[in-house]
């Protein structure tokens, strides 16, 4: 009932919840290790930003549009060719259905 | 013969029916009360469902049913239409009536505030009769009647809000692409009448001799309800679309879009299913090239979906993008099946491709609602506007992690069960389609962590200091599709057995399908 066979493998999700108790049990074991003798609102529990002064929680999100900046440019070409894809104009969601169209039918039609 | 055989005799035409008639009957019941019409929308849903589930029941235990609406006599040409309902077509239509009790749901707090609500859940109802029409339909004329109704219906629904400029740009679009995938789909149709005289699925399937004019009208629907599907690169009008309509009618739309999908596997493998053997030039057999066309198209779905997605900041249109990558691992799965037709793994894909679509539904689904409730809160779409809701919406928080990781593929969450069937088949046929569908899922995990951290986590922002939970009702959609996610995550055997396996091996033995009509009713 819980094993999922592939033909080649399986998989068992209560075997992955098992997996994933042990090593939460494992971790909250390890951190018991830890010194809990900290103290809350002093320079201890602070952000270290290498003497730089700690901005506001606002000015420190960074925005999504700014995640991923070094694949997105990194990709730059491909993005430049998408986006001219994606041109939003109607008229050309119509010529890549007629390209998709000519191409297949040429390619049953030479079969 | 008792009632109760009296409605399961009729229940094909009482799933169509009672949706139907419904949705004529509500403006009158929305004279009423606004409360009484939202109730008794979900009410003939839910009576919907019986039917279908009294359906289902008869089908997965008694083989495929036929109902004939019309002429029982065959020797009167014309004068009928044939309902012609298998697991598949079952399984569809499930997916369907789920989704369409979960967007009313939804609706109820959602849409509180508008206007035009009976015209709304008229279309609802509409768009829920069209989609099971074309999953229960023998006639493949009848299909394309049922393909224009959605259409319209839908068209209305994506300008459903009206004052913004973008939603009637996003129905324009959408009606024009539509209209035109029908229009080729009509053409096909007087392609196949014109060599058969015969309009019925099974008597087509039976003729079928895969002269030049058929691998014709294979192309046309193949690309037309391809289109309809949102596979790319005519998959241009799906971000557009999704993106712009009210988050529960996109759960509507998206089941139209499965029905198109369930369109193609139906003209592979039932349509074409007896030709799909037949040599072509250089000695290859038709299935192989047909599934490496569907692969093809597949891998281009996946990777356009999710290299597009990376870079929305409007949340709506992100989940459209990741919506055309899901739908490419279908077709994969699909594809590599047809590719590989006889060998061991081509079921095992077949039921990969079949489970995603019930997988897709719900983890789509869910992210759609997630990002509907951000918008009813917070009234913002781009994810740059948005920061720290983590704090006030603790269930959307957990919605959306729950719609992010089953989507992603990650164990233990259903997503995770289709995407292993399918890596496991595909691998089979040839690894290097494995390795970017697995490319796909790790940018999709990539994605979601972007929308994670820009939306719920970091700090609150001061123009979101009075966003509250989203309500009651907004939140029982979600948790609905939520506990689906994680149950058949759990449990995946359960749905496999149940009406996965029964699904493939009606597309796969589409013999037994034609001979339930032409071997005589």
């Amino acid at each position: 009932m819980f094993s999922l066979e592939s033909g080649s493998g399986f998989w068992n999700p209560l075997l992955w919840i098992l997996v994933l108790v042990i090593t939460f049990l494992l971790f909250y074991g390890i951190r018991g290790f830890g010194k809990s003798t900290y103290k809350k609102g002093t320079e201890q529990t602070k952000v270290f930003l290498s003497g730089n002064k700690e901005t506001t929680p606002e000015e420190m999100h960074i925005k999504a549009s700014n995640l991923y900046w070094g694949f997105t440019t990194s990709m730059k070409s491909l993005y430049s060719v998408l986006r001219k894809m994606h041109s939003g104009n109607t008229s050309d969601y119509i010529l890549w259905f007629v390209l998709v169209l000519a191409v297949l039918f040429l390619i049953l039609g030479v079969l | 013969m008792t009632f109760l055989e009296a409605l399961l005799q009729h229940s094909p035409a009482l799933v169509i029916a009672t949706p139907l008639l419904s949705a004529f009957l509500l403006p009158l019941v929305g004279r009423i009360n606004a409360k009484v019409r939202d109730v008794f929308a979900l009410v003939m849903l839910g009576v919907t469902c019986c039917f279908v589930g009294l359906l289902a029941s008869d089908v997965l235990s008694h083989g495929p049913r036929v109902y004939i609406f019309g002429a029982q006599n065959l020797n009167v040409p014309l004068v009928r239409i044939l309902f012609e309902v298998d697991s598949m077509g079952i399984f569809m239509a499930i997916i369907t009536v789920m989704l369409a009790v979960i967007a009313v749901i939804y609706s109820w707090s959602f849409l509180r505030r508008e206007d035009g609500l009976d015209k709304y859940y008229t279309l609802l109802l509409l768009v829920v009769t069209s989609a099971l029409g074309m999953e229960l339909t023998g006639d493949i004329f009848n299909f394309f009647v049922f393909l224009e109704i959605s259409c319209i219906a839908s068209c209305a629904l994506i300008a459903f809000w009206v004052a913004e400029g973008e939603a009637l740009e996003a129905a324009f679009k959408y009606i024009v692409i539509s209209s035109v995938g029908a229009l080729f789909i009509l053409f096909a149709i007087g392609i196949f009448y014109a060599q058969y005289n015969a309009l019925n699925i099974a008597t087509l399937a039976h003729l079928l001799q895969f002269t030049f004019l058929d691998k014709f009208a294979l192309v046309i629907l193949l690309v037309s309800l391809g289109m309809k599907a949102g596979l790319a690169p005519m998959h241009m009008w799906l971000p557009d679309t999704y993106g712009r309509a009210p988050p529960s009618i996109v759960l509507i739309i998206m089941s139209a879009t499965l029905a198109s999908f369930y369109g193609i596997l139906r003209v592979v493998f039932t349509f074409y299913g007896n030709v799909l053997t037949t040599s072509l030039r250089f000695s290859l057999p038709a299935h192989v090239v047909i599934g490496w066309i569907l692969i093809a198209l597949a891998i281009v779905s996946i990777l356009i979906g999710v290299i597009m997605a990376l870079v929305q900041t409007d949340l709506l249109r992100l989940i459209g993008y990741v919506a055309v990558a899901e739908i490419g691992y279908m077709f994969l799965a699909i594809g590599a099946s047809v590719a590989s037709l006889g060998a061991p793994y081509a079921t095992v894909a077949l039921h990969g491709g079949i489970l995603h679509i019930f997988n897709d539904a719900v983890d789509i689904g869910l992210l759609f609602l997630v990002a509907g409730a951000i918008y009813y809160v917070t009234k913002k779409r781009s994810l740059d506007d948005i920061s720290g809701l983590a704090r006030t919406m603790k269930f959307t928080t957990i919605f959306f992690m729950i719609g992010l990781l089953a989507v992603a593929g990650m164990p233990p969450l259903n997503g995770f069960t289709s995407k292993f069937l399918i890596y496991e088949s595909v691998y089979q046929l040839n690894p290097i389609l494995s390795i970017i569908a697995l490319l796909g899922s790790i940018l999709l995990l990539a994605i979601f962590v972007k929308v994670l951290y820009a939306a719920f986590l970091g700090s609150e922002l001061p123009a979101l200091k009075g966003v509250t939970e989203a309500p009651k009702s907004m939140l029982l959609a979600m948790g609905f599709l939520a506990g689906f996610a994680i149950f058949i995550g759990l449990f995946p055997n359960l749905l496999l057995d149940t009406l996965v396996k029964p699904a493939a091996s009606a597309l796969l033995d589409h013999a037994q399908y034609i001979s339930m009509v032409v071997g005589g009713l």
